[in-house]
C-alpha cells in the first residue's frame, strides 16, 4: 500500500478516536468547568452507557437500527439520571470540595464498575451497527459506519455549542461557571445547575459510548482508556473551554491514529503524555482557556 | 500505673510452678487418652485442599467462569467416585484478576492462609510466569493449564507442571503442516505482543519454514489495544494466509476490523479460536469468517462422529451442541480449553494414588508421581484424547483439531497425530532439586 491510501486511513482511523474523545472529554470538561469537580467516574458513566447500549439493543428483535435508535435515545438519559442521583446524594454532601469529590467519585468508579462485573458479566459483548454498509476503495475496505460516527459527534458538538453560547441555559451553566457566589445572587439555582451540567457530563459520555459500542463491544474495563485520553484532552484544551476540547481532541486522536500507524502506538501515547507535560509546564491554564477561569 | 504490667503480676502471684506442672500433665494424659484424638481420621476422611488460581476478574473472566465450571463437574464426578485414597476433593477458590501481582499473591495466600495441599487452574501464561517463582519458593505443587510453552521450556521450577493440556510450541507444530499443504506458504502472524503471542512468533516460523513455506510478516499488537485497522496495512499484499491469535476482550473488534478491510478478496485465514473463545460466532460482524479455519484443543460444536465420553464429559459441563451453557444458548464457552482443568484433576487424582499421597510432607512425591506418567488413553478422564507426558519438561502432547466455519459453526476437518507436535525438550526437570 502506498504512502498515500496509508495515510488516509490512519487519518479516518484518527478522526473516530477523535469524535469519540471530543464527545467523552466535553462532558469532562463541563464538568470541571462549571462544578470544579474532577470527575474520576468519568470513564465509568461512559462504560455504562455502552452497558445500557448492549441491553436497550437486545431487546428490539428485527432491525438492528430500531434497537440502535432506542440505544442512542434512552442510554444517555439512563446515565445521566444516575449522575444526578450520584450528585445529589454524594457530591452535595461533600459541599463539592475538591478533595472529597476526588475521593468519592474514585469510590464511584469502584461501585459502577463492579456492579457492572456483577450484572453484567465480565464479556465484551456487540451491539450491531444500525446499517453494515462497507466502502471499498482501490486499496482497501473502510466501515461505513465509522464515518457515520465523525458526522453524528460533529452534529454533537454544534449542538452543544448552540446550547452553552445561544441558550438561557448555557447562558446560565456559563454565569455560574465564571462566579459562582454572583450567579447565586442573581438567583440562579446553583445546585440545580451543578446537577443538571453533572448529569450533562455523564450524558455526553454516555452518547460517545453509544456511538463507539457498534466498533468495539461493551466491556465492563473499557472506561478506563477514555477517562485517562479525556483527562490529556481537557489538561492540553484547558479545562472548560470547548474550542479548546475539540482541537485538544483531534489533536490527539489524529495524531494517535497517524503516529501508531506509521511508527507504534506506544509512541503516540509517550507523545500524548509528553505534550501534557509540556503543557502543564508552559501554560498551565491550556491551549485555549479562557482567561478570566484560568485566573482565579 | 501500667495496666498490663499489674495484670502480669496477679498472675504471676496466682499460678505457681506446681499448678503448672499439673496442668501439663492433665493435658498431655488428655492427649494420650484412647477417646481424645483430634484428627483421629486425619488419614482417612480429611478433604485434600486444592487451591484453584481462577481468573474471575479481569481480561481472563470469561475463561474463569468456564474453568471453575469444568473443575466443579470433575471434582464432582471424583467425589462422587469415592474421591482421591477415600479422600474428597475441596477446591479453595482465589481470584487472581488475571494479573500477574496478585497471582503471585494468591499463591501464598493459598499456602500460608488456606494450607492447600496444592494450586492448580491459571490459564494466562503472565500469571502463569508471575506465580511459578511463588509456588517453587514455597515448595507447593502448581498445576497450571495455560498451554503457554513457559512450563515445557524447562525454566520455570520443579514444582510447575502442565499435565492437561498442550503446550503453544507443540500446538503450532502440529498445524503448520496442514497450513503450508492447504492454505498457503506465505503467512503474516499477527499477534498479541505478550508472553503468549511471542510463543506463537517463535514457533510459528521455523515450523512453517519446515514445510517449505516462509513468515512474511509479523504483526505484534499491544494486549491493552482495542482498535486494529491502523495495523492492517502492514500486512503485505501477497500474503496467502492471516494467522490469527488474539486474546481479551477486543477480540471481536480485531476479528470484525479484519472483515471490513480485507472484504471477501483478503487472504485466507487460519486462526486460533482464542480469538474468539466465549464469542458466539453467529455474532454481527463475523460473517466473513465462513469457510476460515481455526485451531481448536477441543471441538466447541458437538460433531456427528463425537465418542461417548466426549459427550458424557459434554453432559457433565451443562454443555449444549453448540457448546454453550445448557441454561443460557448466549453463554458460550471455552471448550478449546477448559478441558484441560478435567483432565488435568484426573492426574492429580492418579499421581496422588501412586504415591499414596497424605499430605504437604508429600508434595515432592506427588510432583515425581506425576513425573513417571507417560501414555493416556482416551476416556473419561481424558475426554480431548490420548496423551503422552514428558516428565523431563513436565508437558504433556496431545491432538489438536482443525476447525472450519460451515455455517456459523465450527467443523472438525482435520485431526493432528501426537508425533506431529513432539519436539526436542530444553530442559530436564527430573534432574533439578526440589
Amino acid at each position: 500500500m502506498g504512502f498515500g491510501p496509508y495515510f488516509l486511513l490512519a487519518t479516518l482511523e484518527g478522526l473516530v478516536t477523535a469524535a469519540v474523545l471530543a464527545l467523552t472529554a466535553l462532558g469532562l470538561s463541563l464538568v470541571f468547568g462549571v462544578m470544579r469537580v474532577v470527575n474520576v467516574a468519568h470513564g465509568e458513566f461512559y462504560m455504562l452507557g455502552a452497558v445500557l447500549a448492549w441491553w436497550f439493543a437486545s431487546l428490539v428483535s428485527g432491525n438492528p437500527a430500531l434497537g440502535f435508535l432506542l440505544a442512542v435515545v434512552l442510554s444517555p438519559l439512563v446515565v445521566a439520571a444516575v449522575a444526578f442521583i450520584a450528585d445529589r446524594l454524594v457530591l452535595k454532601r461533600l459541599n463539592y470540595e475538591a478533595e472529597g469529590t476526588i475521593v468519592a467519585t474514585i469510590g464511584l468508579l469502584y461501585i459502577i464498575q463492579q456492579l457492572a462485573l456483577t450484572f453484567y458479566g465480565a464479556e465484551a459483548r456487540p451491539v450491531q451497527a444500525p446499517f453494515d454498509w462497507r466502502i471499498q476503495l482501490p486499496w482497501f475496505g473502510y466501515s461505513a459506519y465509522k464515518l457515520f460516527v465523525i458526522f453524528a459527534s460533529i452534529a454533537i458538538l454544534i449542538g452543544t455549542w448552540f446550547l452553552l453560547r445561544r441558550t438561557n441555559i448555557g447562558l446560565i451553566m456559563r454565569a455560574t461557571q465564571i462566579d459562582r457566589d454572583m450567579a447565586q445572587a442573581f438567583a440562579i439555582p446553583v445546585g440545580k445547575v451543578y446537577a443538571g451540567v453533572f448529569a450533562l457530563g455523564a450524558g455526553m459520555a454516555a452518547l460517545a459510548a453509544v456511538l463507539i459500542v457498534p466498533i468495539k463491544q461493551a466491556h465492563y474495563l473499557m472506561g478506563q482508556d477514555p477517562l485517562l485520553l479525556s483527562f490529556i484532552v481537557v489538561i492540553i484544551g484547558g479545562l472548560g473551554s470547548l474550542r479548546g476540547t475539540v482541537v485538544a481532541a483531534l489533536l490527539i486522536g489524529l495524531s494517535d491514529g497517524i503516529i501508531s500507524m506509521f511508527f507504534s502506538p506506544t509512541l503516540a501515547k509517550m507523545l500524548a503524555t509528553l505534550l501534557v507535560a509540556l503543557v502543564l509546564v508552559f501554560r498551565p491554564q491550556g491551549l485555549f482557556s479562557p482567561g478570566g477561569v484560568a485566573a482565579r | 500505673m501500667n495496666p498490663i504490667g499489674n495484670q502480669s503480676q496477679v498472675v504471676g502471684n496466682g499460678i505457681t510452678r506446681r499448678d503448672v506442672l499439673k496442668g501439663i500433665g492433665a493435658g498431655a494424659a488428655l492427649l494420650a487418652a484412647p477417646g481424645f484424638v483430634r484428627y483421629s481420621q486425619a488419614q482417612t476422611s480429611e478433604p485434600i485442599r486444592i487451591g484453584f488460581q481462577c481468573h474471575r476478574t479481569g481480561i481472563g473472566a470469561p475463561y474463569g467462569r468456564w474453568y471453575d465450571r469444568t473443575t466443579a463437574a470433575a471434582v464432582k464426578l471424583i467425589n462422587e467416585a469415592g474421591g482421591i485414597n477415600g479422600r474428597p476433593i475441596e477446591i479453595v477458590i482465589e481470584d487472581d484478576g488475571t494479573d500477574a501481582a496478585r497471582g503471585s499473591e494468591v499463591v501464598e495466600k493459598f499456602v500460608r492462609q488456606h494450607k492447600v495441599d496444592l494450586v492448580y487452574g491459571t490459564l494466562f501464561s503472565h500469571v502463569v510466569v508471575g506465580s511459578a517463582p511463588t509456588a517453587g519458593e514455597l515448595k507447593v505443587p502448581y498445576y497450571v493449564v495455560s498451554e503457554g510453552y513457559h512450563v515445557a521450556s524447562g525454566k520455570m521450577n520443579r514444582y510447575c507442571v502442565q499435565p492437561g493440556i498442550t503446550d503453544v510450541k507443540a500446538q503450532v507444530r502440529s498445524v503448520a503442516p496442514w497450513i503450508a499443504n492447504n492454505l498457503g506458504k506465505k503467512v503474516t502472524l499477527v499477534y498479541p505482543d505478550y508472553a503468549f503471542g511471542h510463543d506463537h512468533r517463535d514457533y510459528f516460523a521455523p515450523a512453517i519454514e519446515a514445510q517449505g513455506g516462509q513468515v512474511v510478516a509479523m504483526v505484534p499488537i499491544p494486549p491493552t489495544e482495542t482498535s486494529f485497522t491502523r495495523y492492517l496495512p502492514q500486512i503485505p499484499r501477497d500474503t496467502d494466509v492471516i494467522y490469527h491469535v488474539m486474546v481479551g476482550p477486543a477480540v471481536l473488534t480485531f476479528v470484525k476490523e479484519l472483515g471490513e478491510f480485507f472484504g471477501n478478496s483478503g487472504p485466507k485465514l487460519f486462526g486460533f479460536i482464542d480469538s474468539l473463545e466465549a464469542v458466539d460466532l453467529k455474532s454481527p460482524g463475523l460473517e466473513f469468517l465462513e469457510g476460515s479455519h481455526f485451531w481448536e484443543g477441543m471441538p466447541r460444536y458437538a460433531q456427528a462422529d463425537m465418542p461417548d465420553y466426549e459427550k458424557f464429559y459434554r453432559e457433565a459441563i451443562g454443555l449444549d451442541d453448540n457448546g454453550a451453557s445448557v441454561n443460557d444458548a448466549r453463554d458460550i464457552s471455552t471448550a478449546a480449553h477448559m478441558f484441560g482443568c478435567w483432565e488435568t484433576l484426573h492426574i492429580i487424582k492418579r499421581s496422588m494414588e501412586a504415591c499414596n499421597y497424605q499430605g504437604p510432607q508429600d508434595r515432592q512425591a506427588l510432583i515425581e508421581a506425576t513425573e513417571a506418567m507417560t501414555e493416556m488413553e482416551a476416556g473419561q478422564e481424558h475426554p480431548q484424547g490420548k496423551k503422552v507426558f514428558d516428565g523431563r519438561i513436565h508437558q504433556v502432547f496431545g491432538e489438536q483439531n482443525i476447525s472450519q466455519v460451515k455455517e456459523g459453526r465450527l467443523e472438525v476437518v482435520h485431526r493432528t497425530s501426537i508425533e506431529d507436535g513432539r519436539y526436542e525438550p530444553e530442559g530436564d526437570y527430573t534432574k533439578m532439586s526440589f
